[in-house]
């Protein structure tokens, strides 16, 4: 049919599964949920933002729609407060593919008086809520694939696969459509959107074993390195422009690696040694304690964080 | 349980279960349990656990790990299906966690719906009750195979050996008058509270319930077969989406196969149009393929032109599918609003959305004495009746105890786009 399918490559024959083991349930499922989005909506977008989550996202596209290009663009809604290391392996990403990416920034909300901030270097992570409503907006998307997972969060282990926003783009979790089998209803008026999460049964253990399966590319700071930091309430606060040491802080090098990649203020990494997938795979299966509680400063600060910011058009 | 120990070793793939019984019954004790014997819970989760278990001045309280909303902390009460996930060396699980009490059967049915096994909860005082038999009866209506009833809190009578047994042979009677077959059903005494018979037999090296030597209910989790592809029907494409590739390559059909198997070669026939043609190749990323099978994600060409769009049907011209404008099915209302059959409603089946009005009601299903009762007017939310639907153009009508995944089917409403209904043609 085309030379991309009929030439795979050996590593991708070796590491294709023998029988339905959990990953290819897994990935079975993910592609499945991506052409329904591509069979049953006229204007997707698929959030893309060069995490590691997101990256796997971008292999099951390919899995679902090769030879052909994607039936939706990326879009980022970049906080400015990226790490630069994600931000330029998203660009190269993007490009590998030879797909479209779109770039909406919270820089530009504030600067539109669309955002407001409290304090200048505050965590911009609950106002990207605001520019992404707006590209929704802006491109008439009638649905947005994420790549978040229901083992994340307990606000999200009630969230559908297709999960319903409504012209605010708020989600109404006592007003769920019932999911039943595998038929999913992404129908909305104009206006509304639905958020559809592909891996939503994937926990962190189930990414990285499909990241080292796949031979995925990730972002360098995935990986064990060392990096300046101060210890603050018990997590590990990286020295950077936006964060820096305060008053009686000692600054430490340490080698670290960050579980998830957002937005710098309210992002922390952790203590690692481990150099690749197969050593974050060992340290995962070990791990004790959660990825968010691990890594998001945001979400310590109060128990329904998550669920509030939800309410409120979050991803 | 180490580290190395949650890392699939034998892949036995995923188990889908749901988890059915009350709060009163220690449902959320025993997924706690589960979670936490398989060290599926960790340490910040633990700290919050331990904080407010301290707050409410009880001792550490497993339950509160499937504490969800906030909505549900201040009114007690659990509003939707929450998803939690666990592994061990041999399969991953993914918990559908059903309300008991609000709403079940709108509950029960969607997350019966893609589970493979149920565990129903019965409380060792209580024996087996009204709610174990409406559970049970759910879990059969929507087709589920494995049940494994659970006696829970043994340590509350005493580890009692023939509280047990009564409940057991309570239980199959039930089972032998509502014909469910006797052979998919497990039966597990456990403490969920102690910890006894869930993950490990025994608690602090003392074995209270000795006299079972049956499998622990993650043994029997880990162990059930539950194999892909069991469905009866023979090979089942529904088609998802259409790919114009460039140059002068035909078009791709993309989707799953939902039961059966075909192979590059194989006469097909299109549902519902009827027309036949050849697979002329399986496609997919990872390379091309002689044959695709169940729960396979493939792209397929055929030798021959033929107008195909998303919603239309492979099957194997050897073995076509019954095709029909009108099927018997057994609906589930899911909506506030009820059935209306004045109204016209969408019915979604696999990947095709046809018109559709409920044309006969026959007899509504009492889940709760297993007893017909007489045709109502309507079907309000949480009622299940048997109804006779006319479509405005044809499915294939494969009886979804063949082929759960094409004999299934939701009704949207067109108001408001929501899902009012589940179906199942029988």
């Amino acid at each position: 049919m085309s030379t991309v399918l009929d030439a795979p490559s050996e590593a991708r024959a070796l590491a294709a599964p023998a029988d339905v083991d959990h990953l290819a349930w897994l990935e079975s499922e993910a592609i499945y949920i991506l052409r329904e989005v591509a069979g049953q909506c006229a204007n997707p977008a698929l959030l893309f933002s060069g995490g590691k989550d997101s990256l796997v996202l971008l292999r099951l596209a390919e899995k679902a729609f090769r030879p052909t290009r994607f039936p939706f663009p990326l879009l980022h809604i970049d906080t400015g407060h990226n790490f630069p290391e994600v931000i330029a392996f998203r660009d190269a990403r993007a490009a590998e593919l030879g797909e479209r990416l779109i770039v909406r920034s919270v820089e530009d909300s504030i600067a539109q008086g669309r955002v407001v901030l409290k304090d200048p270097d505050e965590s911009r992570n609950p106002h990207q809520s605001v520019t992404l409503l707006d590209a929704i907006a802006e491109f008439e998307l009638d649905a947005c694939i994420g790549g978040a997972r229901r083992d994340e969060e307990k606000a999200r282990a009630k969230e559908r696969v297709f999960s319903f926003r409504d012209a605010f783009g708020q989600w109404d979790p006592r007003n769920q459509r019932p999911e039943l089998w595998n038929l999913y209803n992404a129908r909305v008026h104009k206006g509304e959107h639905v958020r559809v999460f592909p891996i939503s049964n994937w926990t962190e253990l189930d990414v990285w074993q499909y990241i080292e399966r796949e031979r995925l590319e990730v972002p360098s700071i995935y990986y064990a390195h060392t990096r300046p930091i101060v210890r603050r309430r018990g997590a590990l606060v990286p020295v950077t422009h936006l964060t820096p040491p305060r008053d009686g802080e000692s600054v430490e090098r340490v080698s670290v690696r960050f579980r998830t990649v957002g937005d710098i203020p309210c992002t922390a990494p952790v203590a690692s040694d481990a150099a690749n997938a197969r050593e974050i795979i060992i340290e995962t299966a070990a791990a004790t304690i959660t990825e968010r509680g691990a890594t998001r400063l945001d979400d310590q600060t109060n128990d329904a964080s998550m669920e509030l910011r939800k309410k409120a058009g979050y991803f | 349980m180490s580290a190395r120990d949650k890392l699939p070793a034998l892949d036995n793939g995923v188990l889908r279960f749901l988890t059915a019984g009350s709060v009163d019954d220690g449902k959320s004790t025993l997924i706690g349990r589960l979670l936490y014997d398989t060290k599926a819970v960790l340490t910040d989760q633990l700290a919050a656990l331990h904080k407010t278990s301290a707050k409410r001045g009880t001792a550490l309280d497993l339950s509160l790990l499937t504490d969800g909303l906030t909505a549900e902390r201040e009114q007690g009460i659990t509003i939707d299906i929450a998803y939690r996930y666990f592994a061990t060396a041999r399969r991953k699980f993914i918990i559908a966690d059903a309300p008991g009490h609000e709403q079940y059967t709108r509950n029960m049915v969607t997350a019966a719906s893609t589970a493979q096994l149920a565990v129903l909860l019965v409380d060792a005082r209580h024996g087996v009750v009204t709610q174990t038999r409406r559970h049970a009866t759910l879990a059969h209506l929507l087709g589920i195979r494995n049940l494994v009833v659970a006696v829970n809190k043994m340590d509350l009578v005493d580890f009692d050996e023939t509280v047990y047994a009564r409940i057991v042979t309570d239980f199959r009677e039930f089972a032998r008058r509502t014909g469910i077959d006797d052979a998919g059903i497990r039966y597990v005494p456990m403490s969920a509270l102690g910890g006894n018979m869930v993950v490990d037999r025994s608690v602090d090296g003392e074995d209270r319930l000795a006299w079972y030597s049956g499998p622990t209910l993650l043994e029997i989790l880990e162990t059930t077969p539950v194999g892909v592809g069991t469905a009866r029907a023979g090979f089942r494409f529904p088609v998802q989406y259409v790919s114009r590739p460039s140059g002068d390559a035909g078009r791709g059909y993309m989707g799953r196969v939902e039961s059966g198997s075909v192979r590059v070669g194989d006469r097909v026939i299109v549902l519902p149009s009827g027309r036949t043609t050849t697979v002329r190749s399986i496609a997919t990323f990872d390379g091309s393929r002689d044959e695709a099978h169940a729960n396979d994600t493939v792209t397929v060409t055929l030798a021959d032109e033929v107008d195909i769009a998303r919603g239309d049907m492979l099957a194997k011209a050897t073995e076509p599918a019954e095709v029909a404008r009108q099927v018997e099915a057994t609906l589930c209302w899911l909506d506030e609003r009820p059935l209306d059959v004045r109204r016209t409603y969408i019915m979604r089946q696999a990947t095709r959305e046809v018109r559709a009005r409920v044309t006969r009601l026959d007899h509504l299903w009492n889940v709760s004495t297993q007893a017909r009762e007489p045709a109502p007017h309507a079907l309000a939310m949480n009622d299940i009746g048997q109804a006779s639907v006319t479509l405005a153009s044809p499915v294939v009508a494969d009886k979804y105890d063949d082929a759960p995944a094409t004999g299934s089917f939701i009704l949207i409403d067109e108001a408001t786009n929501g899902t009012v209904a589940a179906g199942m043609i029988r």
